[in-house]
């Protein structure tokens, strides 16, 4: 962990959004990771670089020291699990609802119903908490499919518009979380650079707070 | 050959988080494991070698949920009892202190063994680290903290590591302000453990939720920003006043560490961070652990925990730290500087021999490494590391260059 700070982002959404409250901790990227194949960007600043990864492996890379900051989804976050980083600021992007949606009106046996997800211990942990014993399939994708062709009862996904959901015959059900993005940080970082995160997150969450 | 046979055959595979270690780094491992010892040994810390299995419920006396999640189990055939590997010698270090050994006066302990972990963990991702502390019972003032941080120091950078950080909290201060929050043990839980994140907004809807005294709550939510450098200490006693006498009294107590450590070390690079609440189920005063850049992890960590021995009789005021010496090594790059050989062909005349092994015995007794020459061996002398050899000159036996 040199003296640069380093930044994980996932491409789209997550990136896109993510660049207006950068810009105002005065960080602006040279390349643009839609177009570059490059997987570390440089910035204006020479000891700020950006890495651009998928957003499932964002915590990993900052809480082994990898990037020293990140920015991804609270579903991802829980899904992660442990507290081994800190994750200080919620940028209030990339917003969504975690949902467990299900056919309009099919039948299905609730003793022990089957769930598809991509997000295995947000699903244990909600039905767990109501009280109600499911099998979990992990989906990487397309969970809508899983009922229509009966390999689900139900399934737990992040729902934005609801679109998708509505063109496969599907309605939500229960709101189990809201999500959005959060700063993360790794926890050397925090304190062995502590002068310069601190700034970072102390002028991204004024950048959070001044878009209300 | 033997290459693909070990493909097809995975008997070779180690279970994963498990590691060994090969030449040169073994012996880089035993020179660093062996040059801590010395170290704790001219501080005055008694080695102790606690026992690699106990009955698991001794194992796991006056500790929490999550050492037991890590400890290996099984069964003792002869007693038809649960027995579990060690995961942490700590509690069965403190055990000795106020168990066996029994002293009234201060004593310094310290200990070097592998434990074994259930789950992978760490940077390293290692199930088997090897584990090395040092612990300092029957002490309760400043002093001991700081003498157990400065030994802390030294051993990483006996280890080869610099521009160390120490990081320094104090689990008081939350227990303080959660105990006039009133919070149950399970809200005091999730609490902890949103703090443990930082996740300030968490943290601010579950204190909304379960705390009704506004200013618990703020002073609270405050130990979130309580981190950095000395600063913090004086921000702390601004924002924490109403807290009472136990709260300023801990912050206090991390002053005087601050400023007695600063003295007996020099320039030493501290942060203060009031929410780290690392070991919170044992420990109950100050918390410190170490940081070096180029690792996202702590390298060691400790703190006070004067309750342990309670459980074994005896309740002494403790203080110590440990950490993982594979994880030393990973970061350290002090490099093995291995003395080359000497290779020794054989005599073939059997009066010389006498004389030979004689010569040899002083070679090695002079700390020299010499290896035999064995018949048949295809190997030329370059290869074997040995830079030089046994040559008989005028009925002497001597060292020449190769």
């Amino acid at each position: 962990m040199s003296a640069t700070i380093t930044i994980a982002l996932s491409k789209g959404r997550i990136f896109k959004e993510t660049l207006p409250l950068l810009e105002h901790a005065g960080i602006i990227p040279l390349d643009d990771p839609t177009t570059s194949r490059k997987l570390i960007l440089d910035t204006n600043l020479d000891d700020v670089k950006l890495v651009v990864i998928r957003a499932s492996d964002v915590p990993t890379f900052v809480e082994y020291g990898a990037a020293d900051m990140g920015v991804t989804g609270k579903d991802v976050l829980v899904e992660y699990g442990g507290d081994g980083l800190y994750e200080p600021l919620d940028l209030k992007i990339a917003r969504c609802r975690m949902m467990v949606a299900g056919p309009k009106d099919g039948v299905v046996d609730e003793s022990r119903m089957r769930i598809a997800t991509k997000y295995v211990e947000t699903a244990k942990r909600y039905f767990a908490a109501q009280g109600q014993q499911v099998e979990i399939i992990k989906l990487y994708g397309a969970m809508e499919l899983a009922p229509i062709v009966g390999l689900a009862d139900r399934i737990v996904d992040v729902v934005d518009t609801g679109n998708t959901l509505k063109a496969n015959g599907l309605v939500a059900m229960d709101h189990i979380a809201d999500v959005s993005s959060r700063l993360i940080v790794n926890k050397a970082s925090m304190k062995m650079k502590h002068e310069r995160v601190k700034c970072y997150v102390d002028l991204i969450a004024e950048a959070v707070a001044s878009k209300g | 050959m033997v290459h693909n046979v070990s493909k097809e055959n995975n008997s070779w595979l180690l279970p994963e988080g498990i590691d060994e270690f090969l030449p040169p780094q073994a012996e880089r491992l035993e020179r660093l494991r062996r040059s801590l010892l010395d170290l704790y040994s001219s501080w005055g810390y008694e080695y102790v070698i606690p026992p690699m299995v106990e009955y698991l419920e001794s194992l796991l006396v006056g500790t929490g949920t999550e050492l037991e999640l890590e400890t290996f189990k099984l069964i003792d055939q002869k007693s038809g009892r649960l027995l579990g590997i060690h995961a942490d010698m700590t509690p069965q270090v403190a055990r000795i202190d106020a168990h066996r050994l029994n002293r009234n006066g201060p004593t310094r302990l310290c200990y070097l063994d592998a434990v074994l972990h259930t789950r992978q963990d760490g940077f390293s991702r290692g199930r088997c680290p090897l584990q090395v502390g040092a612990e300092l019972y029957g002490h309760a003032g400043i002093e001991s903290d700081v003498e157990v941080i400065h030994l802390m120091v030294e051993t990483l950078r006996l280890a080869g590591l610099d521009e160390i950080h120490i990081d320094l909290g104090h689990v008081g201060i939350f227990r303080a302000l959660a105990c006039r929050a009133s919070l149950t043990g399970s809200q005091e839980a999730l609490l902890f453990n949103a703090l443990q994140r930082k996740a300030k907004p968490e943290i601010e809807t579950l204190l909304a939720d379960l705390c009704n005294d506004a200013d618990a709550r703020t002073m609270l939510l405050a130990l979130v920003d309580l981190n950095g450098g000395r600063e913090v200490l004086e921000e702390a006693r601004r924002v924490l006043s109403a807290a009472g006498d136990e709260v300023l009294n801990a912050v206090d107590k991390l002053q005087q560490i601050a400023d007695f450590a600063s003295q007996r070390m020099g320039d030493l690079s501290l942060h203060f961070d009031l929410a780290e609440l690392r070991g919170y189920r044992y420990q109950t005063g100050v918390v410190f652990a170490a940081f070096v850049p180029g690792h996202g992890q702590e390298v060691a960590r400790g703190g006070r925990y004067d309750d342990i021995g309670s459980v074994f009789g005896r309740a002494r005021p403790a203080t110590g730290f440990s950490s993982d010496l594979k994880t030393l090594m990973a970061l350290s790059d002090t490099a093995l500087s291995r003395p080359a050989a000497i290779i020794v062909y054989p005599c073939e005349e059997r009066e010389q021999r006498v004389a030979l092994q004689t010569f040899i015995a002083q070679l090695r007794e002079a700390g020299e490494r010499v290896v035999e020459f064995l018949p048949g061996q295809q190997v030329n002398e370059s290869e074997t590391g040995c830079d030089r050899k046994v040559v008989e000159i005028n009925g002497q036996w001597q060292v020449v260059e190769i």
